[in-house]
């Protein structure tokens, strides 16, 4: 059976981890190669890295940390962050990354998504796709939420799965960061219009929530960062608690 | 001396990595000599298959492939052109594994992303693997099972998960991204 994945997600600035990081056997927290190394043993399906500044001048710092991570991890990764063309995602891709994540980019310019996966494939091509609740509506977002754009979520899923993206990595802003659980209804509704697996994002708060996404919505993964950087979730329980709930995940 | 094909396909870089992280030395290479008197042989890739047999054949990597006597690993789409025919493309590949490569019928999400288990396993390259493992998948075209499959996976209908004939070895799924168990069957090939 195909497991349903667990992905931690961590930002990055000049090539560190942003958010604050509570381990304790952990020598540099600061470190992504160290924490991902972490991850990766305690059983974490795959990685996201987003590179949260994305100026070009920290490029070249950025493609030298997928360097690091491609030699040290040896589980799938996926690098994200201010990506806007082909050669971006070339440098990335050689550089180690298994996948690149595209958003605000592909919104501005649709037709980037099919050149990126007509060049590389599209199972290296995970389209981000930020959403938020607006009069009653759930509306593509871009620029870390900042700015609203008139189109509907369902239609962008269904536009960027046509277009040739691989998987779409769906973050609400309206649970983001709130702890109170996935949006289960626009999750469940991209994820029945398309075709290609949804990685689930924003609003995992407590073991439950990664229960009743799994449960509610087809989703293929949920992703989550703080609560896994402050060791309020471990992976291995959190995969353990899944696999007791009857949701197939790695062990 | 480990020789790593070099062709028109991604994640060739991922494969050295992992076979560093096993303490193994290799080669990225398109050279004919280093390939053929290589100990062994990874031929891997992510990729499109048409535009890979072209190249392939460009660099005469196809006579050189088929022709080699020592053992040989294909991955995912290294796998796929070491069978008959695919079905990306229309590509008549290696003819090495009698399998077609068909594409997925779009009844379940393709492509076939993460990880899966695998049953029916047998010979060397699965020593110490369980039913109970994983291992990572990435693929929208799956190869027909056939006398030369020599472990299955079932995703929307059962395919061949790896392969082999003679010194001609290959898996669909992505050792060199699958973790312990990976490594392992890693490991189990480099010790043939």
């Amino acid at each position: 059976m195909l497991k349903r994945r667990i992905i931690p997600c961590l930002d990055i600035q000049d090539g560190r981890t942003v958010k604050g990081v509570r381990f304790v056997n952990i020598r540099d927290a600061g470190d992504p190669v160290e924490l991902a190394k972490i991850y990766a043993d305690q059983g974490a399906d795959e990685l996201v890295f987003l590179d949260i500044t994305a100026t070009i001048e920290n490029r070249q710092t950025l493609i030298g940390l997928v360097e690091r991570i491609a030699a040290e991890i040896n589980v799938p990764f996926t690098v994200g962050g201010g990506i806007n063309s082909v050669q971006d995602v070339a440098h990335l891709l050689k550089a180690g990354a298994d996948k690149i994540t595209v958003n605000s980019a592909a919104v501005r310019r649709p037709g980037l998504i099919t050149e990126m996966a007509g060049e590389f494939g599209n199972q290296c091509i995970v389209v981000a796709i930020d959403t938020d609740l607006i009069q009653d509506n759930w509306m593509v977002v871009v620029d870390g939420g900042r700015t609203p754009v008139k189109l509907k979520t369902i239609d962008w899923a269904i536009q960027v799965a046509s277009l040739g993206a691989g998987e779409i990595l769906l973050t609400s802003m309206q649970n983001d960061g709130k702890k109170g659980g996935f949006s289960i209804d626009i999750t469940a509704g991209v994820s029945r219009v398309v075709n290609i697996p949804v990685i689930a994002s924003g609003g995992a708060g407590k073991m439950e929530h990664f229960r009743e996404v799994f449960f509610d919505t087809s989703c293929s993964a949920a992703l989550a960062a703080s609560i896994f950087h402050f060791g309020e979730i471990g992976i291995r329980e959190l995969k353990e608690y899944l696999n007791n709930e009857q949701i197939a995940v790695r062990i | 001396m480990i020789a790593i094909i070099k062709y028109n396909a991604g994640n060739i870089r991922s494969v050295q990595n992992a076979l560093q992280r096993l303490g193994y030395e290799s080669v990225i290479t398109d050279d004919k000599e280093e390939i053929l008197k290589a100990d062994k042989v990874i031929f891997p890739g992510v990729g499109e298959a048409i535009s890979a047999m072209k190249y392939l054949k460009e660099k005469d990597l196809d006579r050189v492939i088929t022709s080699l006597n020592q053992p040989v690993l294909g991955i995912c789409l290294g796998l796929q052109l070491m069978c008959r025919y695919s079905e990306e493309g229309n590509t008549e590949c290696l003819n090495i594994f009698n399998s077609d490569v068909k594409l997925f019928p779009q009844v379940d999400k393709v492509p076939h992303m993460g990880w899966n288990n695998f049953f029916s396993f047998r010979g060397e390259l699965f020593s110490g693997v369980s039913l109970k493992d994983d291992v990572y998948y990435v693929h929208s075209y799956y190869p027909e099972i056939s006398s030369c499959t020599i472990a299955i996976c079932d995703y929307i209908l059962p395919f061949s998960s790896a392969m082999n004939k003679n010194n001609f070895y290959a898996t669909q799924f992505h050792p060199e991204k699958s973790a312990a168990v990976g490594e392992r069957i890693l490991k189990n090939f480099l010790e043939i």
